[in-house]
């Protein structure tokens, strides 16, 4: 038993032990709510132009604070309705086409990858002029660095390259945001993606919490009512 | 007035109970099973896990049921469907996470249940019965395991599938036909995920269930064993016929069960509302990707209870070209189990009155089985290769093959070390 | 140890301690299994609630809009609200005017079956405009979807001053949607909530504020 849990204990460490590429911590906060709410407006206004999150209801976003009024206003299209999923417009046979591969779902990437992968990816590109979009990233394969997904938000973080010795990043032509505010942008993308992944992440937490306090009081009785019973057995 | 009022209350319900009785035995059958079931009364810590593998099935049941109600056994639909669970079903999410948690606590506690059996010698005789048929709920288990894993149409779920079902290629002869009539198809698809969808919610708990009664029934005619390895049935007390070590299963072991339940449900519960995915063991990261036939995820690992298997598997070298001989030994691995009660010789059946070389080689079992276990989760060349003097084999191979080795050989040589082994004089009463 | 002859099954001869043993036994007993009963009923609720429309079913059944600008007078359309018909009657004047002469032939002619119809249309036309009836298409006896038989007279007799006509059965019901006595359908068809968004906007499924 004791050796199991031992086990159990120290497994996961070991498994992520060998992971090839560094990725920078993402500041997720499922509790900071404006955040949350950048990213979503982040990522409906640019990741939903080709990837979809189809799992994902519009409506959900009420749990991160928003009103269906300003979900209505603000984030859906035109014709859409609160309750739709966030589909995407593009034909899946014309993006593969254009880009060699579909785009993804997004809705569980975060879950797939892990949100320090997703901070770590959007600020990885760097221009590649030997590659088809003109842009490399070595998050997305460490290998190659090759990626067939341009960089859709290099406007705000400006362009980067890389040293090839020493896989260092430098922008070498700033964009419309300082690093640190475009940082934080991914950040709250990040935190947004991340919610994404599992909306109902919060509550269980919040549940589980209530769920322990009552198993505990039962656990007490329960003991207590064997020792009551046990009390003839010598 | 009060008193006769009851009294006449009372008396109903005994009329009841007495028409019920004339039409079915349920007074007899409540006595057999509980009241007057006596069991040993120095059950220790390592009898909790029957009752609680008990609670675990019937949990893994209620939530199937409810999950079945939203699930679509559909290439095209499965994926979505786990997450239209996951989102849009009310509390869908809950109980997903409390069968999914459930499968791998089953296994925990099924494994524990197991090592239970073995230190205090549960299969020796007249338990021999009883032990065949939890090997073989074991056995349903992994199946239960197996096909279920495939229903959430992820990458782990589709490229696991197809590496066991193309296990059964490297069968001599036959083998290619069997793993395509497995499939009903050249490749793991749609009918697959249907038929093992048949397996999951129908076929394979209609026999898990079964096999628990009979568990059961045997259990409660030659009476549970003890942590002594004593037979409490040799002493009864000469009035009353009672073993004078024997308690009542209810109230006794019910009440104390239930703390056991208490406990397992606080462990439950931190893992489903904290850790569901726990680390990447009980839910595989992989998995949230759906299932693609074109391309196989970088690092495909079974899930944990399986890994001590697939070690065995990686472990033996392939023989004259064929596969099959890694696939027969990892079937063996887990098969061997039931040759037990043949293959233990000694005089006495519980750990605490054997001599150190039992111990030793158990210990020893125990050691090589988490090695398996650990390894089976990791790429084979995580410690990266010997030099050129050992031919550049991978280290964590060579490990694998001695620790196989050792598995195996508990088995093999336990005839021998158990007649040699310089056992201690078993009392004739159980000692607490 | 051993030496003791215990047996549980035989109460302490000591009958001052037996009864203080039973006192805590049931005081155990009793709050076990109250909390326990507590704990049993918390689990149902998820597996209960999780029978109930999903977010899917929720947003398929969500409010309709119904552009009413072209129905003729004295004709009518067919909506669809959460998979059912919903009528959408354009009635004549001499059509509401008929509603009021014929109440001793109906089942529940002044609408007090609360359920049937929302509470800002229970009144003699069963509607917010007199002249436009929503009503949901589904007999209420088992289910059937009525057939329209809006003109007076025709193949239903002579007495007939217009509404519909269930085929499975047989149920009568005026152009309110009102039950007539002898009917297998025991009740009024249903009003669903609506609005005007605009004078020739209806949207199905979302009650008319009453409080504004």
């Amino acid at each position: 038993m004791k050796k199991l849990l031992i086990l159990l204990a120290i497994l996961p460490s070991l498994a992520f032990a060998n992971a090839e590429v560094h990725l920078d911590k993402a500041p997720i906060d499922a509790s900071n709510h404006e955040s949350l709410q950048r990213g979503a407006r982040t990522f409906i206004n640019y990741c939903l132009n080709c990837h979809s999150a189809n799992y994902m209801r519009y409506n959900r976003l009420l749990d991160i604070g928003l009103t269906e009024k300003q979900i209505a206003d603000n984030l859906l299209f035109a014709d859409g309705k609160v309750g739709d999923q966030m589909k995407v417009a593009i034909n899946k046979g014309d993006a593969k086409k254009w880009f060699g591969v579909a785009p993804p779902d997004l809705s569980v990437e975060v879950r797939a990858r892990g949100a320090d992968w997703v901070y770590s990816y959007m600020r990885g590109f760097y221009r590649d002029e030997s590659s088809a979009t003109g842009w490399g990233n070595c998050v997305f394969d460490p290998v190659s660095c090759k990626v067939s997904m341009p960089h859709v938000l290099y406007e705000l973080q400006g362009v980067q390259a890389m040293n090839h010795e020493t896989h260092e990043l430098t922008l070498i032509k700033p964009g419309r945001l300082s690093v640190a505010e475009y940082d934080s942008f991914i950040g709250d993308l990040a935190n947004y993606m991340a919610y994404m992944a599992e909306p109902a992440k919060q509550q269980r937490n919040h549940l589980g919490w209530f769920v322990l306090l009552f198993l505990g009081v039962l656990l007490v009785l329960t003991y207590k009512l064997k020792k009551a019973y046990w009390k003839d057995i010598h | 007035m009060t008193d006769t009022k009851k009294s006449a209350a009372a008396s109903k319900l005994d009329g009841a109970l007495a028409w019920v009785d004339d039409r079915f035995p349920l007074t007899s059958n409540v006595k057999a099973h509980l009241t007057e079931y006596y069991a040993p009364k120095n059950f220790n810590f390592w009898y909790f896990f029957g009752s609680l593998a008990m609670m675990v099935l019937v949990l893994q049941i209620l939530t199937g049921i409810f999950l079945t109600m939203h699930y679509k056994p559909d290439a095209d639909l499965a994926f979505g469907s786990v997450e239209y669970i996951m989102r849009d079903v009310p509390w869908g999410w809950l109980i997903r996470y409390m069968h999914s948690t459930g499968a791998s606590m089953f296994f925990v506690v099924v494994y524990l249940h197991m090592f239970r059996g073995i230190i205090y010698g549960s299969y020796r005789t007249p338990r021999e019965l009883l032990w065949l048929f939890g090997v073989a709920i074991f056995l349903c288990l992994m199946g239960e395991a197996f096909f279920g894993y495939l229903l959430p149409w992820g990458q782990m779920s589709y490229w696991g599938a197809q590496v066991i079902v193309n296990l059964f290629s490297a069968i001599p002869f036959i083998g290619p036909d069997v793993s395509e009539w497995l499939r009903g198809d050249y490749l793991v698809s749609d009918a697959t995920l249907n038929r093992f969808f048949a397996f999951h919610v129908i076929a394979l708990p209609f026999v898990l269930v079964g096999l628990v009664a009979a568990h059961l029934i045997a259990l409660h005619e030659v009476g549970s064993n003890n942590p002594d390895g004593i037979e409490i049935k040799k002493l009864k007390d000469k009035k009353t016929g009672i073993p004078l070590d024997g308690i009542a299963f209810h109230p006794y072991y019910t009440v104390k069960d239930m703390v056991g339940v208490a406990v397992f449900l606080i462990v439950f519960s931190v893992v489903i509302f904290f850790a569901p995915e726990m680390g990447g063991y009980f839910l595989e990261a992989n998995n949230f990707v759906p299932a693609n036939p074109l391309v196989t995820p970088a690092h495909i690992a079974p899930v944990w209870y399986f890994t001590p298997y697939y070690s065995v598997l990686r472990a033996v070298p392939p023989i004259l070209n064929s596969q099959f001989p890694g696939v027969a030994a990892m079937g063996l691995s887990v098969m061997v189990f039931a040759l037990l009660p043949w293959l233990d010789k000694s005089p006495v059946k519980s750990i605490r009155y054997r001599g150190t070389l039992y111990k030793k080689w158990l210990a020893a079992f125990v050691v090589s089985f988490l090695v398996l276990g650990y390894l089976g989760t990791e790429p084979s060349n995580i410690w990266g290769q010997f030099g050129s003097w050992l031919g550049n084999a991978e280290r964590a191979t060579v490990v694998a093959r001695i620790a196989t080795t050792v598995y195996f050989a508990f088995f093999v040589l336990m005839p021998w070390y158990t007649k040699k082994d310089k056992t201690l004089p078993v009392p004739e009463r159980v000692t607490g | 140890m051993s030496d003791k002859q215990s047996n549980p099954q035989v109460p302490s001869s000591v009958t001052e301690q037996a009864s203080q043993v039973d006192a805590e036994k049931r005081k155990f007993l009793i709050a076990t299994s109250a909390v326990g009963a507590l704990g049993c009923a918390a689990v149902a609720v998820p597996f209960i609630k999780s029978m109930t429309p999903s977010e899917r079913a929720k947003a398929a059944g969500a409010p309709v809009e119904v552009d009413i600008s072209k129905i003729a007078p004295g004709t009518m359309i067919t909506a669809e609200w959460r998979g059912k018909p919903v009528w959408i009657i354009n009635r004549t004047d001499e059509m509401t005017a008929e509603l009021a002469h014929h109440n001793d032939q109906l089942s529940d002619p002044s609408c007090e079956v609360t359920s049937q119809q929302p509470s800002y249309c229970k009144n003699e036309s069963r509607a917010i405009k007199p002249n436009l009836a929503v009503i949901v298409g589904i007999c209420t006896h088992l289910g059937c979807s009525p057939t329209a038989k809006l003109q007076p007279n025709g193949d239903m007799g002579a007495n007939w001053t217009g509404g519909f006509f269930c085929p499975c059965h047989g149920s009568k019901f005026d152009l309110a949607g009102r039950v007539f006595k002898g009917s297998p359908a025991p009740i009024n068809l249903v009003v669903p909530p609506y609005k005007y968004l605009t004078e020739n906007t209806l949207l199905i499924g979302v009650d008319t504020e009453e409080k504004a």
